[in-house]
């Protein structure tokens, strides 16, 4: 079973450093970089898959030139390769453009389930699953909390969660998954994988490598015309009482402010 | 050419959500501003009745009848049927921030390599087009962002505007289903499970247990203070991680996004990926042992106590008030 992975080297967000820069991008300068943790349950679940079934996993991200380093922790973690699509031409590129590179760098390397981590914590727009999937014409199986392939079938079952718990859906494979935290968490690198992915391959890859049909120099599709600060909260009241007294504290509080 | 801007419409259990109500306000009101027109969309095995409910908030709207959504994953038709509407001239597709709407705006995109601008907070018409503005990078940013063409889709967060129904009713067009350009998974069950039949979104008071909950049995202590206060319980990533309720019910960047008149929050220490869930809330209660916890720079009333001291008393002290 081969299974690729989109990988996202997003900003820690343990860091707590993110911040714009002055072209109202993402300054990717401004925090260290670490696998997107949506993507970590993905790629947990892809690994796991592939012990379960043999084959491949294959991370695939879109990223600067320097976040190979950041995909060789998802390698430690056990996946076989990397492929880093970086090109210039695509910094700061919109959603349309980055769905149409992944797609074709996808449709590079046959696979039988392509993982994704449902959003990304720098961007939590949460579109580029599906729009890979529509893009490569497969289905796209989302809020994932299980995935189940048949290979005799050719089919794969995930549960996929819904308001009041979940559904059982299915697809026949080729398909696109859009992973959530509820498949499990993700192991930690060994040092025997550690060790293991410096040597491992990452294949970088420019957009005419990935023959994409994007043009970037159109200019891209959204742009953000400013960036303000957050409102800022009043300081708010800090009490240390009995807890009798303390309960009567927030109930005049929630009064107060008329919410009870 | 006027804009005509889409709402397109979900449907739970034959009833237009709330979310949508929501979409199809933002709708119309854009159209309004922009000298344009606004359609709403409702895709359902059955959808009459979400389609009337659609036609109070907008002019018109656009009813399809299709059964395959008796069993069938939605998102593939009901992209479908935008990508036709959007090449008959609609210009601009509003959706809600839910997982059906996040699945359909990626499918568009994917689909017809529109501009996407996701999680906005509001939307309103400037200078020919339409502009959002969206909570970025964990709630440190807060970003105006439009379309650089004269088309594009935006997704709505929940409960950010208050819908309003336009004065008079609009009519409705039925059709017949377009045929999908992607697959649609098969459904073949759907399963209920306990606790999770109130949307956290959708609710006026959230009371969420943390790590310092400590138990499953905590959680009851959560759960009966939640009950006194007519609100739904919460969780943050600590507490679900560690099996003590189910992830539905996690407020945070890789779970819910709230914004409650009252966040009641019990033992949370306020790590950034929670605190991006639920920082707009109105009013932040917490009760904590450590006043130095990051919670306390968003909390407005910060008790320093023991829960397990304070939480039953309040429950107490709230039925008491109530005189229940």
């Amino acid at each position: 079973m081969q299974i690729l992975v989109l990988t996202k080297p997003v900003p820690d967000p343990a860091a707590g450093a993110e911040r714009l820069g002055p072209d109202l991008r993402l300054d990717r300068a401004a925090s260290p970089t670490v696998v997107n943790g949506n993507d970590e349950y993905a790629l947990e679940a892809a690994l796991q898959l592939v012990e379960a079934n043999g084959g491949e996993v294959i991370v695939l991200s879109m990223a600067p030139a320097n976040a190979a380093e950041t995909m060789r922790k998802a390698l430690a973690m056990g996946a076989a390769r990397g492929i880093h699509v970086t090109d210039p031409a695509l910094e700061g590129a919109d959603m349309p453009t980055t769905i149409a590179v992944l797609a074709a760098a996808a449709k590079q390397e046959p696979f039988d389930l392509l993982l994704a981590g449902i959003d990304t914590s720098d961007g939590t727009g949460g579109a580029v699953a599906a729009g890979v999937a529509a893009r490569l014409g497969m289905p796209l199986l989302s809020a994932a909390a299980s995935i189940e392939p048949d290979a005799g079938a050719g089919t794969v079952r995930v549960k996929r969660l819904s308001a009041k718990g979940y559904d059982v859906i299915e697809a026949p494979m080729p398909a696109v998954i859009a992973c959530t935290q509820a498949l499990g968490a993700p192991r930690y690198p060994s040092l025997k994988g550690i060790m293991a992915a410096r040597s491992r391959e990452i294949a970088s890859r420019s957009l005419a490598d990935v023959s994409a049909e994007v043009a970037p120099g159109d200019g891209w599709a959204t742009k953000v015309l400013e960036a303000d600060a957050p409102p800022a909260r009043a300081a708010g009241r800090v009490v240390q009482q009995p807890a009798a007294e303390a309960a009567k504290t927030v109930v005049d509080f929630l009064a107060d402010r008329r919410i009870i | 050419m006027p804009p005509r801007i889409l709402a397109v419409g979900e449907v739970a259990e034959g009833s237009l959500t709330k979310l949508s109500t929501e979409v199809a306000t933002v709708a119309r009101k854009l159209a309004e501003a922009a000298g344009g027109e606004a359609v709403g969309l409702v895709v359902d095995a059955a959808p009459d009745q979400a389609a009337a409910e659609l036609a109070t908030y907008v002019p018109k709207v656009v009813a399809v009848t299709n059964p395959a959504l008796s069993n069938e994953v939605p998102a593939p038709h009901v992209a479908a049927e935008v990508a036709r509407l959007l090449e008959e001239g609609v210009t601009h597709v509003i959706l809600g921030v839910s997982q059906d709407g996040r699945d359909v705006a990626g499918t568009l995109v994917g689909l017809t390599g529109l501009g996407l601008l996701a999680n906005a907070d509001s939307v309103e018409w400037q200078d020919a087009a339409p502009v959002s503005r969206a909570s970025v990078l964990a709630g440190k940013a807060i970003t105006s962002s439009t379309f650089t063409g004269a088309r594009g889709i935006v997704t709505l967060r929940p409960g950010v505007v208050t819908a309003e129904a336009a004065p008079s009713a609009g009519s409705v067009e039925t059709r017949d289903p377009a045929a999908p350009a992607v697959p649609a998974p098969k459904v073949l069950d759907r399963v209920e499970e306990a606790g999770a039949q109130v949307s956290l979104e959708d609710a006026r008071i959230v009371v969420v247990g943390g790590r310092g909950v400590g138990s499953p049995e905590g959680f009851r202590m959560v759960e009966e203070l939640a009950e006194a206060l007519g609100g739904v319980v919460g969780a943050t990533r600590a507490s679900v991680d560690a099996g003590w309720i189910p992830y539905a019910r996690q407020i945070g960047q890789t779970g819910r996004v709230v914004k409650p008149a009252l966040y009641l929050g019990l033992g949370v220490s306020g790590a950034m990926q929670h605190r991006v869930g639920m920082q707009a809330s109105q009013a932040i209660v917490i009760v904590n042992r450590d006043p130095d916890a990051p919670i306390a720079d968003v909390a407005d009333l910060f008790v320093v106590g023991d829960l397990f001291e304070v939480a039953p008393a309040l429950t107490a002290e709230i039925r008491a008030r109530r005189g229940g």
